[in-house]
This record gives C-alpha cells, sequence and structure tokens, in this order.
C-alpha cells in the first residue's frame, strides 16, 4: 500500500484558507429548524430553532459535543430522518428549493445530485460486497443518463481525482481492500461524483491518524477550490475547525449558541461554552506544567433541558449576570453590536473584556 | 443520545449536582503535575526485545499458507516508579499490542519483560495471578469494558475479592472509598453501567484498575471516546491519582497534545519498532526522526487562527506498510524523503543522540529540527 514515495512538502507561510467572497451565492439555507423525536420518556428537543446559511466555495464548521444536535440538524437537510418517528419544522431551502416537508421521492433526486454526504466511518458506509468503481458508478448512473462503460470510466476519474494511486486496478477492488484513508479518499470520490452543490461531512477525519488526517483535509480544501462546494463540516475537533472553515456555529443541547468567522469564533469567543472548549484542549505548546481546565458537570438531559440557558448549571461565570436571570430565562441568540454577521446566545453583560482578563491569558 | 437518556435516569429524584463532584481538589490542582526526578530512576519495569507475531492464513493457491504479522518486532524499554511512558504512533504500529503484552493480556513470541526482577514474560496464567495485581489496564472504549449486567459495586468489587485485598465485609466501604477517590457519588453503588454518561463509566474502569492497588497501569486511550470537555475532567483525574498514588503510567494515545501533557517519557512506534524515545522536550523541541517530525507538523494547530505563523508541513504520502511483510533495512523508508541505498540495507540501531544519551533515535540520518509545532505567540 505505498505507492508513492514521500515528498518533503512542507510550504511554510502559506495561507490556508483563501479570502472569502462576500458575494457568493447562498447554497443552503436554514431558518429555525427543529427537530423533534417522541419517545416513550417524552418529546425530545434535538434540535431547537438553528439557523444558519452556506454559500457557494465556502465551508461552515458546527461544532459541539455529542447530543447537541449537530449530526441531527444536516440529517434534516439530507432527508435521512424518519418521518414518523420524527418531527422537523422550519425551513430547509437547498439552492431555493424547500425541503422540509418534501417527499422522500423529491429527497431522492437531490441526494448525490445536489447534496452529499460523507461519513465518519468510511467501513460501514461503504457497501462491503461491492466493488468501489461499481459504488461510485451506481451513484453517477442514478442521476445521469449514460452508458455503463462511461460511469466506469467517470469513477477511475474520480478516484485519480482523489489522490487514490493506481485507481483503475483499485476501482475493481472491494471495501475491506482499502486502508483507512484510502476508503475515506473513496467516499470523497462517492461523494463528489456528481458535483454537488453541497457537501456534508459528518467528523469525516475522527477516524483516522493525524497523517492521514492533515491528508485528507488537504484534499478536501483542493477539491473546494476546484469544484467550489459549499462544504459543511460537523466536528468536536476545533483544531480541525482552525485548518479548513470559514465560519463557524457552536452549538450546545440543540441550540446554536455561537456564530461568526472561524477567526472571529476561534480568536475571540464570546460565549462562555467556546471558552471552555477551547481551554479544555491541551496545545503542543502549552505550559505542561499546570493541570487542564475542563467544563465541570455534563452536557443535560434532552429531556429535561434547564428553564434558563442550557449551558448555565455548568457555567463558571453565571454569576456575573445580575439576579437569576441565567436560571430562569433563555437568552436570545443576538447580534453582538457592531460586528454584522457575529451572534451569541449569553446574558453577559461584557463577554469580550472577560474572555481577554481571565480566559485567554490561560489560553497559551 | 443514548448520554441523554442516561443522564435523565441519574438525575430523576434528586437536583442535579454534578459539579462539585467533578472537580478536583483545589489545592493540589495548582501543583505541577510534572516533577523532574532527574536521573536517579528506580526501575518497575524492564523490557527487551519484545516480539509479538500474530500467525495470519492467506488463502491462495491450493495449501493455505501462514504468515505472520509483525505486530510488535523487537521493542525494549524500560519504566521508573512514578513515570508516564507515552506510546505514540498511526494505527497498526503495535502500541495497544505492546500495552496488551506488558499487562500480558497477549503472550508474546519472544523477548523479556521484567518487573521488579521477575521475567514474565512467559508465566502461566497461574503464577501471572500475583502479578496482575500490580500491573493494570484502563480500556478505551468505556461501553465495552464494563459488564452491562454488573453493578458498579460488583464491577470494581470483583478485583478486590479475587485478590483478597480487604475481608468480604469491608469490600463495599472500600469500593465507595475508590468512587470518592474517582469522582463519583459513593451512593451509586448499586447503580448499572448504563445510568452513566461516557466520562463516569471511564471512572469507573479506572476506579477498578486502582482497586488492587497497582504500581503500573496501562492506560490504552483512555479518552479518546470521550467528548472534549470531558477528556479534560478525565485527564485531570489521572494526573491527581499520579501524583497522589504515585502509579506509573504506560499512556498509549494518539493525540498528541494529550501525551505532551500527560506524560514525562515519549516512545514513537512506527510498524513495530520504536523509532525515537526520549523527554518530552526531545521528542517535541527537538525531534531528530524524520516520523516523530512529520507526525509533529500534520497534528492541526488552533493556534492558526489565533494568527500564528503556520509552521511547516511536512506531507507523508500514502499508509504505513503492510506489517506482513515490512519494508526491508530501515521501515520507514518508503515514505521518508530522507531515505537513500543504505536505508533499504541496514536497519538503523537506536543510537543516543550525541548529546543526550537517553535521547535515542533509529535512523540512518538523524536530524534536529525545530518549530514544527506554530508558535503559540497569539496576539
Amino acid at each position: 500500500m505505498t505507492e508513492t514515495l514521500a515528498t518533503p512538502a512542507g510550504e511554510p507561510g502559506t495561507q490556508r484558507r483563501p479570502p472569502l467572497d462576500p458575494n457568493a451565492p447562498v447554497v443552503l439555507s436554514v431558518e429555525d429548524l427543529k427537530v423533534q423525536f417522541p419517545t416513550e420518556d417524552g418529546l425530545v428537543n434535538a434540535v431547537n430553532g438553528v439557523s444558519y446559511q452556506v454559500k457557494a466555495g465556502q465551508t461552515l464548521a458546527i461544532v459541539g459535543e455529542s447530543g447537541s444536535g449537530k449530526s441531527v440538524s444536516s440529517m434534516a437537510v439530507m432527508g435521512l430522518h424518519d418521518p414518523k418517528r420524527s418531527r422537523i419544522s422550519g425551513s430547509i431551502k437547498l439552492d431555493g428549493d424547500e425541503l422540509v416537508g418534501a417527499s422522500q421521492s423529491h429527497f431522492r433526486k437531490l441526494r448525490s445530485n445536489t447534496v452529499a454526504m460523507i461519513f465518519q466511518d468510511p467501513q460501514s458506509s461503504l457497501h462491503p460486497f461491492k466493488k468501489i468503481g461499481a459504488q461510485i458508478a451506481e451513484a453517477y448512473l442514478a442521476h445521469h443518463k449514460v452508458s455503463r462503460s462511461v460511469a466506469a470510466k467517470r469513477a477511475v476519474e474520480m478516484l485519480d481525482r482523489v489522490g487514490v494511486p493506481n485507481p483503475a486496478r483499485r476501482a475493481k477492488q472491494y471495501p475491506f481492500e482499502f486502508s483507512g484513508g484510502m476508503r475515506q479518499r473513496a467516499m470523497i470520490a462517492l461523494g463528489l461524483v456528481n458535483d454537488p452543490k453541497l457537501l456534508i461531512a459528518d467528523e469525516p477525519t475522527t477516524a483516522l491518524d493525524v497523517t492521514v488526517q492533515a491528508q485528507i483535509l488537504d484534499l478536501m480544501n483542493d477539491l473546494q477550490r476546484e469544484f467550489g462546494s459549499a462544504i459543511i463540516m460537523i466536528t468536536h475537533d476545533l483544531a480541525v475547525v482552525a485548518e479548513v472553515a470559514d465560519h463557524v456555529l457552536v452549538m450546545y443541547a440543540g441550540r446554536s449558541v455561537e456564530k461568526g468567522t472561524a477567526q472571529e469564533v476561534l480568536a475571540s469567543p464570546r460565549m462562555p461554552y467556546t471558552w471552555g472548549l477551547l481551554s479544555s484542549v491541551p496545545s503542543l505548546t502549552a505550559d505542561v506544567g499546570s493541570d487542564l481546565k475542563p467544563i465541570p458537570g455534563n452536557p443535560p438531559s434532552m429531556l429535561h433541558l434547564p428553564p434558563g440557558c442550557s449551558f448555565e448549571p455548568r457555567c463558571p461565570y453565571s454569576d456575573r449576570v445580575p439576579g437569576d436571570r441565567c436560571k430562569t430565562e433563555m437568552p436570545e441568540f443576538l447580534e453582538v453590536p457592531g460586528e454584522p454577521g457575529r451572534l451569541t446566545r449569553c446574558h453577559l453583560a461584557d463577554p469580550a473584556a472577560i474572555f481577554a482578563d481571565e480566559v485567554a491569558p490561560n489560553l497559551e | 443520545m443514548t448520554d441523554n437518556t442516561t443522564d435523565a435516569a441519574s438525575d430523576t429524584g434528586a437536583p442535579r449536582q454534578p459539579d462539585s463532584a467533578f472537580t478536583l481538589d483545589k489545592d493540589t490542582a495548582t501543583e505541577p503535575v510534572v516533577h523532574d526526578s532527574g536521573r536517579d530512576r528506580e526501575i518497575l519495569l524492564t523490557v527487551t526485545d519484545l516480539v509479538k507475531h500474530f500467525p495470519v492464513k492467506e488463502y491462495t493457491g491450493l495449501f493455505p499458507k501462514t504468515l505472520q504479522t509483525r505486530a510488535v518486532d523487537g521493542v525494549s524499554f524500560d519504566l521508573a516508579k512514578s513515570e508516564t511512558l507515552g506510546l505514540v504512533g498511526e494505527s497498526g504500529c503495535g502500541k495497544t499490542t505492546t500495552g496488551r503484552l506488558v499487562t500480558r493480556l497477549l503472550d508474546p513470541t519472544s523477548g523479556s519483560i521484567e518487573f521488579e526482577g521477575h521475567d514474565i514474560a512467559h508465566l502461566k496464567e497461574k503464577q501471572l495471578r500475583p502479578m496482575r495485581r500490580d500491573i493494570q489496564m484502563i480500556f478505551q472504549d468505556p461501553y465495552g469494558s464494563l459488564n452491562p449486567r454488573f453493578t458498579v459495586q460488583q464491577i470494581i468489587g470483583a478485583p478486590l475479592e479475587i485478590h483478597d485485598m480487604v475481608p468480604k465485609k469491608q469490600v463495599k466501604a472500600r469500593v465507595q472509598e475508590l468512587l470518592e477517590l474517582v469522582g463519583l457519588n459513593p451512593e451509586h453503588v448499586n447503580r448499572y453501567p448504563n445510568e452513566f454518561s461516557g466520562g463516569q463509566r471511564q471512572r469507573i474502569g479506572i476506579a477498578r484498575a486502582l482497586a488492587v492497588e497497582p504500581k503500573i497501569v496501562v492506560a490504552d486511550e483512555p479518552v479518546s471516546a470521550l467528548d472534549v470537555s470531558i477528556q479534560a475532567q478525565v485527564m485531570n483525574l489521572m494526573s491527581k491519582l499520579r501524583r497522589e498514588l504515585g502509579i506509573a503510567f504506560i499512556f498509549i494515545a494518539h493525540d498528541l497534545g494529550i501525551v505532551r501533557h500527560f506524560c514525562d517519557r515519549i516512545a514513537v512506534m512506527y510498524l513495530g519498532k520504536m523509532v525515537e524515545v526520549g523527554d518530552r522536550e526531545d521528542i517535541y523541541e527537538k525531534p531528530q526522526h524524520p516520523y516523530t517530525q512529520a507526525l509533529l507538523s500534520a497534528a492541526p494547530d488552533l493556534n492558526v487562527v489565533r494568527g500564528a505563523v503556520p509552521n511547516e508541513r511536512i506531507r507523508l504520502i500514502g499508509d504505513v506498510p503492510s506489517p506482513i511483510d515490512p519494508p526491508s533495512g530501515c521501515r520507514f523508508r518508503t515514505r521518508c524523503w530522507k531515505a537513500q541505498e543504505i536505508c533499504a540495507a541496514e536497519e538503523p540501531p537506536l543510537d543516543p543522540a550525541k548529546d543526550k544519551p537517553e535521547h535515542v533515535i533509529a535512523c540512518h540520518f538523524p536530524e534536529v529540527k525545530t518549530d514544527l509545532v506554530a508558535d503559540s505567540d497569539a496576539s
């Protein structure tokens, strides 16, 4: 499995993301999305009024803990929730096309064609009995009236494009003959075969080693430049966000709690949960002599959300807000004055000052 | 989702009281985690030329051939009292197998594992019993490693009873003590694993390992299955235990930030071999093996977005070769940009660095490289 030799491809000092184009067309617009699951114990509000937009050629990272609703909201975009077991409301406009309440046959036309998804575990999301090339060709045939041989050729082309060495031979192999990184490349080829406008990547590198993760993230950046797709990157790894994202949406307990450009959210976050996430990761340059600073406690149960701010039980700063507002009143998701497109959900009067004085000095 | 429902179960009735139980003692939390012991180390464990080959059958032709997967192929290291050794490397490099050999969950093919002067590498199960007390393991998956039909009392009490640690009547009290030690509510002894969240289960796994008062704990990716905010809680707990109980750790992980935070010494593994072993500063600030350098430079870095200069990236191409038929000479040569003829012909020995004998590197062309990690000079 070592078809190629390594090269010292270090390019020092390059900006990893190109500058943002403000006039790029909006590909996906999600407004006040709610996804609820009725269960025996009550109604689970997995996603509770989330709004975001993704523009062509740009990447939105959705960050949050397990159970924060990050995967559930993007599965709604793909129409992957069983309509009998879930209630979806709000609006999902993909390229101007309303998807809430759309029929399964409508979704089938969109899937892989306009929107495609890459999953965390390529082992279980590829068909184990079918050859890789055939799986990619099948996706192409579903949306194009071409002969099988043309589709097969297209599959080989795609494998080549995502950096699978020896694509013609590899297309005739089964998923088990691929290594983890190669399988994820094949998944990306499968996702991009119909040149979708939107690619949803659900933790695409979590199962991979760092060296392979770096390859895959580079590849996704390159392909985005080439195909101009919009990408939604679902992840819990803030360092990955720093590498690939233009915009970041932080979710907690089914709600969006902070939104802005990657630069804004990671460099000067305004919400204690984001502070906690940033502080709890040991960096490669941090002082090793001190303990890590975890967020105390556990995420709340989605069945019994606190009446006020969902993060209040774990928030070390809630006593800075006068009265019991954090306990009793859910903060609105509001724009930060003077910073258009930057939203946070917090009662704190001056989060910027608290971050600069108390949180940022501990991050190094 | 499961996490939340279990939380709901444990939260009903009593008001939420998670925070108090999870925070560490404030006094000890500010103390430095790492004590620089200098070089007068009291050696607990010496591993020499450890080899583990797994047979695999290949069905080509008329008769199946038996090939050997060389998971661990001649690994030597030692571990001193209350020291932490980090094992890092890509999947398939043999770090987990090494951990399982040390705990003797696997039988080594050859080599010796000397624990307190006795070779335990080839002991029979019965002879191993007393040693099992001293070397314990914490597993990666907190869902798979606890018996779902046992209560916490049974899970943590089992090793106490097997090893006759305390009189039968005191088992429950001791279990409660251990729960308190790992930051869980001692009243929860009669609960089942499904009533706990992932982080809490990992704490139960830790309490079980601690029950027999081990000298060495092998922790195999103990936090990689947990959410970021919970990871830090469990890491702090392990730091505290190490500080207060003086346990030596073999810490297996792929997250280089966490390894740097927790480990005094780090061994980088590649295809069943150790390629570089050294103190934390040696590995992270002055790495000499090209593979170590590639690993460090591949780690994504948050500081980039805070205005730091992006570090130089070394891109490895391709995958790890198959351990069934590893490359001749240096195993890294197929992905190495420095490889020359000698690398294919001759396997480089683990040689000490020029300036520091404790820092060993297996490379024909070692070269110090600094600045692989982006500068944290943020605004």
